[in-house]
């Protein structure tokens, strides 16, 4: 235990430096955001990750974004337990038909301001499983989306993208 | 006795099918078959419907036999095995909830996977009306001083949707009862009809975590239907991913596990672990799941001198972390106060539900398909499969630590012996059915196919390891206190989104 203690002491940080937040997820999210007045939330922002029927790999690579390379917090994202401390629904999945209550209940009891994210191809149009009987195609199919990140999955790097993109609404709307 | 072999050449022959062989039994047949389940001779492999039969794969293990018995319902029912054998219930509301097949006698005829959200019954049936949305019967548990929780389907953490029902007298669980289905896509529908290309990318992402265990079951599948065998350097890499995924698998694993008993710096060493896994899959097969790499007739593509060098190094850096990570585990009598005699499964439970991977190793089943049903390269490498008997959630994590030793042996000796040669062999657009079995990081998959003659799915049905691993996690925790449920859950780390499909 003392040994590796020390070692971690030794070694440094793995963690590497922050991405540019991606272009496509600003301009999305510029238009996002001129829909509607927006508070502003400062760069600290509490996610709710639901999982709408996905296949888990979306949530492999978003668990990913807590380890020591990209160690999410330092940006001030933090995933809670409760939708009633979330400023971002992080949505994942085709959204079932056997998950759309659970998600609409979720993000109505996300108090507002709330964001949208959609992460993953499922998440964007039902990806592979559209058409079928069994799910609605798509997160917006069920809620307003205000922010999608593609990628089957997407890697934490781009997560990250999109993520750091929400934060940085100033620049945004200075575009 | 009647012996599987004698059931199979009384009934009426599937001539295509392979390498196992299938044939249409009669009612009575059928039953004995239960029954022999029921005794816990044979191990029952999966059950699944179509429009109007019935199948059931079963393993004699005495002869070492595997085959696959069918039974014609034209009237769609079939004579409850579930009746007889618990781990066929849910597979049978399956069947019912899709196929409209109805089992007599069941002991349990609640859905399962139809939550009455699809807008109709029966979706791969004949579509039948809607039932009225009912609420969903629990098992009734009464007794003075008891209460239920109900957790789920949204949790508090980044899992999976399910729905969990504890009845606990104080601290103490006195019954679980779980609800599936919550991520249920429809994935048997949307094969049907599908071409090889498109099924094989359904098959990759019918549970995220194991997507290489997945594509290679189903690309086995469909090349013993077809009667092709896939390029040897094809077959090798294949293994390779198929180790990849299971170190990363493990490695998260563990870590969480620990991080589950509030040991955190063991958390976030094997995240370290297992991203650096993550990265030299992307060096070496351009994504990090290696997703869609593993096709019917070979592998998408090759790996290069970057991805063998990026693979030795992670084996070379594994090999220099992991067993101070295992000493750490070992001596440190906080997180050992949580994991031993913790969650125990009983290795007669295990066996009964023919339960694989390392929760049945765990509890003395010792079973492991590379091994067991060896396919290549397996057949011609060196490693060790471990047993143990405790079967809490300390012996699983032991398992699991033997089993990154081995994947990291394995890996090195496929680098070594990585033949030359093509990457894929041509697919004839042809019928014929298959079956395969492969050893995914949770346990044995099960993938078994119907190509039409334009060479099309006209069928297939993939089985989960978890189908015979949820049930036993409601054991698992009887007697325990609430708090250690994450763990217990944690050390099973059963696949939601594979058992819905």
């Amino acid at each position: 235990m003392h040994r590796i203690l020390f070692d971690n002491l030794v070694k440094g940080a793995l963690t590497e430096p922050a991405p540019e937040p991606e272009d496509a997820a600003l301009a999305e999210l510029a238009a996002a955001l001129q829909r509607s007045a927006r508070r502003k939330l400062g760069r600290s922002l509490s996610i709710r990750e639901i999982d709408a029927g996905s296949c888990n790999g979306c949530e492999l690579e978003i668990h990913a974004l807590g380890n020591p390379f990209y160690d999410l917090e330092r940006f001030g994202l933090r995933f809670v337990a409760s939708p009633r401390h979330a400023d971002v629904l992080l949505v994942t999945g085709p959204v079932t038909r056997n998950m759309q209550t659970a998600l609409e209940r979720t993000y109505r009891a996300t108090p507002d301001p709330k964001w949208v994210v959609a992460a993953g191809d499922c998440a964007l149009d039902g990806g592979m499983f559209a058409g079928g009987y069994a799910c609605l195609g798509g997160v917006s199919a069920a809620i307003p989306v205000d922010l999608h990140i593609r990628g089957c999955p997407p890697s934490p790097l781009q997560l990250l993208k999109g993520l750091i993109a929400l934060l940085d609404m100033d620049k945004v709307r200075n575009r | 006795m009647t012996t599987l072999a004698e059931l199979i050449r009384q009934g009426r022959p599937a001539p295509d099918h392979r390498p196992w062989p299938r044939a249409t039994v009669d009612a009575e047949r059928w039953r004995l078959a239960g029954q022999r389940l029921a005794e816990g001779d044979w191990t029952l492999l999966s059950l699944w419907g179509e429009a109007a039969a019935a199948h059931m794969a079963l393993r004699d293990p005495q002869e070492g036999m595997i085959a696959v018995l069918s039974l014609d319902c034209t009237d769609r029912r079939f004579p409850s095995i579930g009746a007889l054998h618990a781990p066929a219930i849910r597979l049978e509301r399956t069947m019912n909830d899709l196929f409209g097949l109805a089992p007599q006698g069941a002991a349990d005829e609640r859905p399962w996977l139809d939550h009455g959200r699809w807008g109709h019954g029966h979706p791969l049936g004949d579509r039948s009306e809607a039932a009225a949305a009912r609420p969903y019967e629990f098992l009734a548990a009464e007794g003075e001083g008891l209460h239920q929780i109900p957790v789920g389907p949204v949790h508090a953490g980044i899992i999976e949707p399910g729905h969990f029902r504890f009845t606990a007298n104080g601290e103490a669980v006195v019954r679980l009862e779980q609800r599936l289905g919550y991520t249920h896509k429809g994935i048997d529908g949307l094969m049907m009809g599908a071409d090889l290309e498109r099924a094989a990318k359904l098959a990759g992402r019918v549970s995220g975590d194991s997507t290489v265990a997945y594509a290679l079951a189903f690309a086995r599948a469909a090349e013993a239907a077809l009667e092709i065998a896939p390029p040897a350097r094809a077959v090798w890499l294949r293994a390779l991913m198929a180790e990849m995924e299971r170190l990363a698998n493990h490695f998260g694993d563990i870590g969480a596990i620990c991080n589950d008993a509030s040991f955190s710096v063991m958390q976030a060493h094997c995240q370290t672990l297992r991203e650096q896994v993550l990265r030299a899959a992307n060096t070496g097969f351009g994504h990090r799941l290696m997703r869609d790499r593993i096709l019917p007739g070979g592998v998408a593509a090759d790996l290069g001198s970057d991805g063998i060098a990026a693979i030795r190094a992670l084996v070379a850096e594994a090999r220099r972390q992991f067993p101070t990570l295992i000493k750490l585990y070992d001596n440190s009598a906080s997180l050992q106060d949580r994991t031993v005699s913790t969650g125990v499964v009983k290795p007669e439970l295990a066996r009964r539900f023919g339960c694989g991977g390392y929760i049945g190793r765990a509890s003395g089943r010792d079973f492991d398909t590379r091994r067991s049903l060896p396919y290549a390269p397996y057949d011609q490498l060196a490693f060790e499969v471990t047993v143990l008997t405790e079967g809490d959630v300390n012996a699983r994590v032991w398992i699991r630590i033997r089993e990154v030793e081995q994947s990291l042996a394995l890996i090195e000796q496929i680098l070594d012996r990585l033949p030359a040669g093509e990457l894929r062999t041509a697919l004839p657009g042809a019928g014929g059915e298959g079956m395969a079995m492969v050893e995914g990081f949770r346990g044995d998959i099960l993938a078994w196919l119907r190509l039409g003659a334009d060479g099309k799915v006209a069928r297939c049905h993939l089985r989960d390891p978890s189908w015979f691993q949820w049930p036993l996690l409601e054991a698992a925790i009887e007697g325990n206190i609430v708090a250690d449920f994450p763990l217990c859950n944690k050390s099973f780390n059963c696949s939601y989104s594979g058992h819905d499909l």
